[in-house]
């Protein structure tokens, strides 16, 4: 009898290449490789220098999504202004042809954040290695799929032989227990989860995530989870499919059809980790405590509730850690002890790979109820895709943000890393749905407040972060 | 690659913890289609903010060695973290942790990433902050850091290691498994034949 296994050591054993290689290092197939403007370029001239092929163009899709603007996409590339930018997505479209790689042009309207893009499609399914020179690969684990982000040197290696060079990671088990408050989100869970772990917590490991309120998400909420599990330093998440995953996946246009449907759920629900499978960590949550989230410092674990205040840095014992929280309290202009509810902002972004799902967008509407965003916020709502851009409109949504005074804008990644043109000017401050709140990342001295959709929402509304229970009924 | 066997060079403090891929380069250095030219966005934000920041400073300004904290190199994949340190000439990082995605980053690049544990590296870090004791040496064949009296030793992973002291390229190293690979697409297909080919009109 072989040893119970946990669902990510399924995974692994199903797409490990045999080779004679005596080192710890596999070569694991990978089944799905999305590539997109900026981490591929070099690794295409690469294989060009050295006169190699791309294996299996037709398990490679590219789309462009960092730099892209998210105003008059009907124009296509002559939407970019900026000349670099347009060089990137003009470079990704010729690699693309010259290679056979299947690619979702600029004005498709199944265009969008490559992360939203896959899923959407149809392409991620259960027990696949899904790879992408984004560390925000993590997201297609909510589909019980091992994904992860790589380097461009690993582009190009995928690109030349499929597979990507590693060995087993460690694996731990975060079981979130009990049942979510009203108001309380998926992207107050994994806040809540970096919190606890720190931003160095899952290093080398790939984290499952199990428990009733897991269980309780749809797929977005899910998404949103794995998403984040990079900012815990874990590079891939990984969610046991479920009947919920094949509900989604049977909506998809890429999924199997029909009796290869049947054939294919019935290998995905022998997906999950055996009884008695061992971890090597452990980490229990109580959901029915997590209360709505927002980060106060320059790292994604420096996170309170909304109720919670900005640590005073003397009360750290550590000089090393008391001299980052002063750094980031510095940054963010702020106080010890300052309370982040009625803190002041300047920008909303609603929008990332992390929150910009229909799902995201109804919760962030729903929080409007005829009120309007404050006189000295600009809020922009960014959907990750053409398609949720599309079925916004098709339920009313985009005419509340507008009246409400949203921007609302065209698929991309927008203001999550400002690569495009929108981003934050030095001393703003934001409220963002996205997943990085460093340094500089929304826009040279840009402060950003991660927090759930709802949240950003709320507030876009007040003016300044609070509480989005208190907005709705 | 270019092979890793013995560097010498002066080594920086940063004593920062987590210090992001977005420190490293920031977004708006990503727009280049090549991997070279980045010195100049290597710790950009910081160096423009901060004339003391240690790279901004004589010796430093000739760094080849890093001494940082926690969690180095965490956040975005971008390689072209590696490639900016690659171009200023930093060729050394010695830090408490790595991110996990910018380690590999690195033995892809001929960067060594070298782990210790926090007594080391703040004994690293406080050579490396006075100019008269920041010079080191980086042995990768003995596994050794050498700054004036002080002797460290590290181990790199045996793989990691192999290829980066013989410089070698990974892809033609998995070439060679090429029959292999094929071998595994045709049981795949028969296992799970619903991973089917991306449809060309996708769009």
């Amino acid at each position: 009898m072989t040893a119970p296994q946990t669902l990510y050591q399924k995974i692994w054993a199903s797409h490990v290449v045999a080779t004679a290689n005596p080192s710890e290092d596999r070569l694991l197939y990978v089944d799905r490789h999305l590539v997109y403007e900026v981490t591929s370029p070099q690794a295409f001239e690469g294989l060009r220098q050295a006169g190699r092929a791309v294996r299996r163009p037709e398990l490679t899709l590219a789309v462009a999504d960092h730099n892209v603007p998210t105003e008059n996409r009907a124009r296509g590339i002559d939407s970019i202004e900026d000349p670099q930018s347009r060089l990137q997505v003009e470079t990704l479209e010729r690699n693309a042809r010259e290679n056979g790689v299947r690619y979702v042009p600029l004005n498709s309207p199944r265009q969008g954040i490559v992360h939203v893009v896959g899923p959407e499609l149809g392409l991620t399914l259960p027990g696949t290695v899904i790879v992408c020179g984004d560390s925000h690969t993590s997201t297609h684990g909510a589909f019980g799929a091992l994904a992860f982000g790589i380097g461009t040197s690993e582009v190009e290696h995928v690109l030349a032989t499929q597979t990507v060079i590693q060995r087993p990671s460690r694996n731990m088990l975060v079981r979130v227990t009990g049942m979510l408050g009203a108001g309380v989100t998926a992207k107050d869970v994994v806040l809540a989860i970096i919190g606890h772990l720190g931003a160095g917590g899952g290093v080398g490991h790939v984290i499952e995530y199990a428990g009733p309120v897991i269980e309780a998400l749809d797929m977005a909420g899910r998404m949103t989870i794995c998403n984040m599990t990079i900012e815990a330093g874990a590079r891939a998440g990984l969610i046991a499919p479920d009947e919920t995953t094949f509900a989604y996946l049977a909506r998809t246009p890429l999924a199997p059809k029909g009796d290869e449907f049947e054939a294919a759920a019935a290998w995905w629900r022998s997906l999950r980790s055996d009884p008695n499978a061992r971890y090597d960590r452990i980490v229990e949550i109580d959901g029915s405590a997590i209360e709505p989230m927002v980060t106060w410092g320059t790292s994604p674990d420096a996170v309170t509730t909304i109720g919670g205040a900005v640590p005073n840095p003397a009360d750290e014992p550590d000089a090393d850690r008391r001299a980052q929280i002063e750094r980031m309290i510095a940054y963010m202009d702020l106080r010890p002890g300052q309370k982040l509810a009625g803190l002041p902002i300047d920008m909303v972004f609603i929008g990332s790979c992390t929150n910009s799902r229909i799902e995201d967008l109804r919760a962030a509407a729903g929080v409007i109820q005829g009120r309007h965003v404050a006189p000295h916020v600009r809020a922009l709502v960014v959907p990750g895709s053409g398609m949720v851009k599309a079925q916004a409109e098709a339920e009313g949504l985009d005419h509340l943000f507008l009246s409400a005074g949203f921007e609302w804008r065209d698929a991309g990644c927008s203001m999550c890393l400002g690569l495009n043109p929108d981003r934050l000017s030095p001393g703003q401050r934001c409220a963002s749905t996205s997943n990085r709140n460093f340094e500089g990342r929304q826009g040279p001295g840009g402060r950003t407040h991660l927090l759930s959709p709802a949240m950003a929402a709320a507030a876009a509304l007040a003016g300044c972060l609070t509480d989005s229970r208190t907005l709705v009924p | 690659m270019t092979p890793f066997t013995t560097f010498e060079a002066v080594a920086a403090a940063v004593p920062l913890a987590n210090i992001d891929t977005d420190m490293l380069v920031p977004a708006r250095f990503l727009k280049t289609i090549s991997r070279e030219g980045l010195a100049e966005a290597l710790f950009y934000n910081l160096r423009t903010a901060d004339p003391d920041f240690a790279l901004n400073r004589a010796p430093w300004t000739q760094a080849g060695i890093l001494v940082a904290l926690d969690n180095f190199g965490c956040g975005s994949s971008r390689e072209h973290a590696p490639w900016a340190l690659l171009d200023f000439g930093i060729r050394c990082v010695i830090a408490p942790s790595f991110a996990d995605i910018f380690q590999q980053n690195c033995f892809k690049n001929g960067i060594l990433p070298i782990t210790l544990a926090p007594e080391p590296v703040a004994a690293l870090m406080a050579l490396a902050t006075d100019p008269a004791t920041a010079h080191m040496r980086v042995s990768l064949l003995n596994q050794t850091i050498a700054a004036g009296d002080t002797l460290a030793t590290f181990h790199t992973d045996p793989e990691c290691r192999k290829r980066l002291l013989g410089g070698l390229d990974d892809i033609a190293l998995s070439l060679r498994y090429a029959d292999d690979i094929a071998a595994h697409e045709q049981q795949a297909h028969i296992n799970q034949p619903w991973i089917r080919a991306i449809p060309g009109n996708i769009a």
